[in-house]
């Protein structure tokens, strides 16, 4: 090893003087996407950690667990079709990943109309997807469901959906606000000089609350 | 595909997208008639999760981008949740373990 390339001032000016010494591992990724995909990945451990609960509570029951298919089940112009509500919540989200797979599209291609507009779209079909999960809430509690039991079967049932769903809604919520506000500033010529990173980064998180909701989807409702 | 090496933002051909979003929708129904079809036990179990690894697959590589970016990147951000693996086997040989004693004390 050469010493000589090694720092050698100590104190506060050599503190300094590491955490600005420009060695950046990731080449090509600005700080705005590192962190927001860092973010994600602590959001990802949040997520686990609610369905391995799940898993766990679910496994250590003695008693039946509800069936999702019947729970979920809506009667449509008198045919009973199981699970319907949640394949159609399915389907809004990842029209709405769509459309905001296009707004990443057209913001690198510097339509900034066009790119703001297939946000806000995006941002609509969240709004849809929220008000789905608010009647399926209702409907579930007017039909007895609370944290603590249900008539249904096993007693965590209540706890694991409430406790999962309404984060996963929170996020869509926040994503909502966030992709309306970042769509405004786009559409106003905010990024013009600085480019349209941001609506990648935008992007990131709300394919996030997507590929949570392919999980949740998978381990709650299927399972 | 684009050089990983280029500075320039990213621009990949629309028709990519939609070829993405229409398997999404595919692969979203095949998970629904999973259901629909009532299949049980284990032939429900595998598709559930190969249905679920094709669909997380397609949105973090196309969708958010994984697979332009470096390697460093990629891996920095990909391995880090197989601990969650560690903690899955964990819960579950824990949660038997209680199963198995409910059932014995109060079954």
């Amino acid at each position: 090893m050469d010493n000589t390339t090694q720092p050698t001032t100590s104190g506060m000016t050599g503190l300094i003087e590491d955490w600005v010494s420009d060695k950046d591992a990731f080449k090509n990724v600005s700080w705005g996407k590192t962190m927001m995909w860092i973010f994600l990945l602590s959001d990802t451990f949040i997520f686990s950690c609610f369905l391995v609960g799940y898993m766990s509570v679910r496994m250590t029951t003695d008693v039946p667990w509800p069936n999702a298919s019947e729970v979920f089940a809506l009667t449509i112009a008198g045919e009973h079709i199981p699970l319907i509500l949640i394949a159609i919540m399915t389907f809004v989200l990842i029209t709405s990943s769509g459309t905001m797979a296009m707004a990443v599209n057209c913001g690198y291609r510097r339509q900034r109309k066009q790119a703001a507009v297939l946000m806000l779209v995006t941002a609509v079909f969240g709004v849809c997807f929220v008000g789905m999960q608010a009647f399926e809430w209702t409907k579930l509690i007017e039909e007895g469901v609370r944290p603590w039991g249900n008539p249904m079967g096993a007693p965590q049932f209540g706890a694991a959906f409430f406790m999962i769903t309404g984060f996963h809604g929170f996020h869509v919520s926040i994503g909502v606000i966030y992709l309306t506000v970042v769509a405004l500033k786009v559409l106003r010529g905010d990024y013009e000089e600085r480019g349209y990173e941001i609506v990648e980064i935008t992007g990131l998180y709300w394919h996030f609350v997507d590929l949570v909701w392919v999980f949740i989807f998978a381990f709650f409702y299927l399972w | 595909m684009q050089n990983n090496t280029d500075t320039q933002p990213q621009q990949h051909p629309i028709s990519l997208y939609f070829k993405v979003w229409g398997l999404l929708f595919v692969l979203s129904s095949f998970s629904y008639l999973v259901d629909y079809m009532q299949y049980q036990g284990l032939l429900r179990w595998t598709l559930i999760l190969v249905f679920m690894f094709l669909k997380a697959g397609l949105i973090v590589a196309v969708f958010m981008h994984m697979v332009w970016e470096r390697i460093a990147f990629t891996l920095a951000i990909l391995s880090p949740p197989l601990c969650i693996l560690v903690l899955i086997a964990l819960m579950a040989s824990e949660a038997s373990y209680t199963n198995l004693n409910r059932l014995i004390f109060f079954g």
